[in-house]
């Protein structure tokens, strides 16, 4: 292991990833790698997580095919310096923004968007120059497994590498010196992340969760709309991993009197998407592993909330798969509406006036996403000014994962960093101040031994009144 | 009888638990994040630093020795510049930025709201004891947070006057400054924040970060390094030595994160340079710099010893060309230049910090990459002297700092378009004028959906045909879209 990291940073230090050229190539490689071997993408998402073809290409493949493609075309516009404005008082002077790789980075990526979350953050850190180290999550063996095999076949192998094997192998990556960590994962291994960081002073940008809440407003009323809303609850619920997303809609907040409306259409088309019971599912993923197979049931074990599951609740132990299910107010303070749900079972919380869903939202830590479906141009405001989250979805769920140009991390709990388009080239940039003087005009001033008249030079100059030093300058001025 | 230690209040992890409390309840209450609000502290803290300029001047003497030009201008001017540019700008960098959205969200509106973090801890350094600690704190104001500021123990005359001045004109409910020194700083860093922002040396850096990491709060980190300057040899000298002796000897008497560490110059060029220097810094400081009014001290005797043990090392001490004096009663050393110190020397491992200039010497300027890059640590500033137009490219191409500045030294510290902060183990994250903004934010995505056009693609069952058309979305391609809709349309 040490070996390969010494192998990255002497790599980096050779300059070789720096050059546009080079990054441009990986670029295009990883594009011809997810092209080549779609079908074996596709076989190692259903292996992992029963994820179909449709899911598959949309969640993984077509986001990494539209990153890189993206990412290709503006790297030259990303890699260019800004420049930056100086006041007069400079004059002759040139300042700009340079933005240059951090160096080795290392990326830690999960299991529910296996693909996704280890290739799209390494498209950020090739576009930004970087060498990389990818630690893909072993929890996901045949994605790590074809990560593995083929990124060699098709990337520049002295500078990006792919390394398998489980949580020892993350503990002994995490020793080591980078000069940047990507993890997307649980807060509670986000906190190790950033402990042995801290221990380097390597930055680090964290994709964690959180429970993201939907809020549904009276909307519901409206037939056409309250179609549109629960094909958009149920989609972005169920559709993604079946609830294992890190995005999914974690529970559903309406109005009392809405409730059985909204309960009634999400049923409608959960029957529609997926089919009426346990045994007829399509289209749906699996629970990943028995670990988290278990930590779902239990959750339903508790015989207050097992009496709140309205809809949906069956288990096949054996095909790791749960029913979408529907929970009407489970008790509060239970743990499925304490802990992030990552799975099948929607909570539907009903209070007695939406205007109460921010406080409710804000009794809890900051989620990555808040869904709003609304119309209320007051009520959306409120959402955006009262309450914080990663980013806020009005009337959808999910598709803004797929806007390039909005930046994508989460706050507080959720995480910090972002990226997504120029965000992620930026993450895992420095971005290097530049400023060129000339030798001429000199500023006495600026030199001691000190006087009065060099203070008050110094002080205009500072202010930037320009027309006060030329007062200064011609005597009409005292000092 | 109750001992005077006793009567005076222990700041513990309880009184921090307080303070943090009292800050979450005003945030929460949508204190501070009006616009009126950020305005009105930000004009506060400008009268602040108007009615209070003698005060402060004389703090910072108290503490440093500092120059009055030197508070007047780094400390006072700058704050106040920097609150001005915050007041001028504030209305523009609150209003959200819009996104552009493309054809797979059609039809869809986005923007990017920054929002405040929430309540914030400021720790700041001593040796610019009031820029250091009210520059990261105008950001957090400007971006309406309550802030925590923790001014540095080893400047007490400057700390206790921020704390008494911030008392008196600031909105004590929201921005608070806890003075102390270990205990006190170990108290506050056990409360969760919503960021830190930390000025000062990698090891207490490292103390913070990982006390953060507990709650998963992001930070700044704004610390040293050692910042060469490379002097090439067709140069105007006189300038550029004046350039390095201001920002040297006149920024705080050389401690100061971004001040010129050491050189790196050719051997045929070290003489001219060193002899432009002795004739520059005599006309300066005088040809007793004892008597000159123009130096900081040593801020106390730990850094004396420190920078004296520098000095006293064998291999070192010959090598001084100019200067060398010390006065341990009144925390003086004499500018001191040394010319050709082995590399493994303490004084060119450890980051200098105070009035001592060493020139490393090398064959040809280009091999002064090597030497800066060889180091294995990035600085927060470095600098190049030349008028040659490829060393300059290779220089900003090649020499990864924090910031870079040619023919110049530390001047880009005022200008507050340029993002101010440093790269591995000179920090992380940047700040200054819409920086410091940003750094205290939470630039929130918005995505604006309709009901309208609800893409049936997206949803379940799945089919071929489906798949097929997220491919043609995907790609962008109208074509693909027509074709796939009629492949649709035909099974």
């Amino acid at each position: 292991m040490e070996e390969s990291i010494a192998e990255l940073r002497e790599t980096f230090r050779t300059g070789t990833t720096k050059s546009v050229s080079w990054r441009k190539k990986q670029l295009r490689a990883l594009l011809d790698l997810v092209n080549e071997n779609e079908d074996s993408i596709f076989q190692a998402l259903d292996q992992d997580l029963g994820k179909s073809r449709v899911e598959s290409y949309r969640d993984e493949i077509g986001i990494i095919k539209k990153s890189a493609s993206y990412s290709l075309s503006c790297l030259d516009k990303w890699m260019a310096p800004k420049k930056g404005e100086l006041p007069l008082l400079f004059f002759p002077a040139k300042a700009e923004v340079m933005p240059e790789p951090l160096g080795v980075v290392l990326i830690f990526s999960s299991w529910n968007f296996p693909i996704t979350v280890a290739l799209d953050p390494l498209i950020g850190a090739i576009s930004a120059g970087n060498t990389v180290l990818l630690k893909p999550s072993e929890l996901a063996p045949a994605c790590m497994s074809f990560l593995t095999q083929t990124i060699p076949r098709y990337l520049d192998n002295k500078a990006i590498k792919v390394i398998g094997g489980g949580a020892d192998v993350g503990k002994r990556l995490l020793e080591l010196k980078w000069d940047k960590i990507f993890f997307t994962g649980s807060p509670r291994v986000g906190r190790l992340v950033l402990t042995a960081a801290a221990k380097y002073l390597t930055p680090v940008t964290l994709e964690l969760g959180g429970k993201c809440p939907a809020i549904v407003d009276n909307t519901l009323s409206n037939p056409s709309k309250a179609k549109v809303t629960a094909k958009r609850i149920v989609g972005g619920k169920w559709g993604p991993c079946t609830g294992q997303a890190c995005i999914a809609i974690d529970y559903v907040l309406v109005e009392e009197k809405l409730a059985s409306t909204l309960i009634e259409t999400v049923k409608k088309y959960i029957k529609i998407f997926y089919g009426d019971n346990l045994k007829e599912l399509k289209s749906i993923s699996r629970i990943v592993n028995q670990l988290q197979f278990q930590r779902l049931v239990n959750l339903l074990k508790d015989p207050h909330v097992a009496a709140s599951v309205v809809y949906g609740g069956s288990v096949d132990e054996e095909k790791l798969v749960i029913e979408p299910t529907i929970l009407l107010d489970p008790p509060l303070d239970s743990e499925i509406m304490n802990e992030e749900i990552f799975g099948p079972l929607l909570p539907i919380i009903t209070l007695k006036n939406i205007e109460e869903s921010i406080e409710f939202i804000n009794s809890k830590p900051n989620p990555l996403v808040i869904y709003a479906f609304t119309e209320n141009e007051t009520f959306k405001k409120r959402i955006l000014s009262e309450t914080s989250s990663g980013s806020v979805t009005f009337n959808d769920s999910m598709v803004q994962f797929l806007c390039d140009s909005l930046p994508f991390g989460g706050v507080g709990q959720s995480g910090f960093g972002r990226y997504h388009g120029k965000y992620s080239f930026d993450t895992f940039s420095h971005e290097k101040s530049v400023l060129h003087r000339a030798f001429y005009p000199e500023l006495e001033p600026r030199y001691p031994p000190w006087t009065n008249f060099k203070l008050a030079f110094l002080k205009l100059a500072y202010a930037l009144d320009y027309f006060g030093l030329i007062l200064l300058m011609s005597g009409f001025r005292k000092s | 009888m109750a001992s005077e230690e006793e009567k005076k209040a222990v700041f513990d992890a309880e009184s921090a638990k307080e303070v943090v409390k009292e800050l979450r309840a005003s945030f929460a209450a949508g204190k501070t994040k009006s616009y009126e609000w950020r305005s009105t502290q930000l004009n506060a803290m400008l009268k602040m630093m108007e009615e209070n300029e003698p005060q402060i001047l004389a703090a910072l003497r108290d503490d440093l020795s500092k120059p009055e030009l030197e508070s007047s201008i780094f400390e006072v001017a700058m704050v106040k510049s920097s609150c001005r540019v915050a007041l001028k700008k504030l209305k523009h960098w609150i209003r959200p930025e819009k996104a552009k959205t493309s054809l797979i969200t059609f039809p869809s509106s986005a923007e990017i709201v920054s929002e405040p973090l929430g309540v914030v801890l400021v720790i700041s350094a001593w040796n610019y004891p009031f820029l250091l600690s009210l520059d990261p704190v105008i950001g957090a104001i400007a971006a309406g947070n309550a802030v925590v500021l923790k001014p540095s123990e080893i400047a007490p005359a400057t700390s206790s006057l921020l704390a008494r001045l911030a008392a008196d004109y600031l909105d004590h409910s929201c921005i608070k400054v806890v003075e102390g020194a270990v205990p006190e700083t170990s108290a506050l860093l056990e409360q969760k924040w919503d960021k830190i922002l930390y000025t000062g040396n990698g090891r207490i850096a490292r103390i913070v970060m990982a006390a953060a990491a507990k709650h998963l709060t992001p930070v700044v980190l704004e610390l040293g390094g050692k910042s060469p300057v490379i002097v090439d040899s067709d140069i105007n000298l006189q300038v550029a030595t004046r350039r390095i002796i201001a920002g040297k000897w006149g920024c705080n008497n050389g401690q100061a994160c971004i001040s010129p560490d050491y050189i790196i110059t050719t051997k045929s060029y070290a003489q001219k340079l060193v002899d432009s220097f002795k004739c520059e810094l005599e006309r300066f400081y005088g040809k007793n710099p004892f008597e000159s009014k123009d130096l900081s001290r040593i801020v106390n005797s730990n850094h004396f010893a420190r920078l004296s043990k520098l000095l006293d090392e064998d291999k070192v001490s010959s090598k001084i060309v100019h200067g060398g004096e010390r006065d341990e009663a009144n925390l003086r050393i004499a500018p001191t230049i040394l010319l050709d110190v082995p590399q493994d020397s303490l004084i060119m491992t450890e980051e200098i910090f105070g009035p001592l200039l060493p020139i490393t010497l090398v064959d040809k300027v280009e091999d002064s990459f090597d030497v800066i890059n060889s180091s294995g640590t990035k600085p927060l500033a470095a600098y190049l002297f030349t008028n040659n137009k490829k060393l300059k490219e290779k220089f900003v191409a090649t020499v990864s700092a924090g910031g870079l500045v040619v023919n110049d030294t530390t001047v880009h510290l005022t200008e507050h378009t340029l993002p101010f902060g440093g790269v591995g183990d000179s920090g992380m994250g940047a700040y200054h004028g819409k920086f410091s903004f940003d750094t205290f934010s939470h630039k929130k995505a918005v995505l604006y959906r309709g009901f309208a056009c609800d893409a049936f693609v997206r949803y379940p069952p799945y089919s071929r045909g489906k798949l097929r058309l997220l491919e043609a979305l995907f790609n962008g391609s109208f074509f693909g879209i027509i074709r796939a809709l009629l492949g649709w349309f035909k099974s």
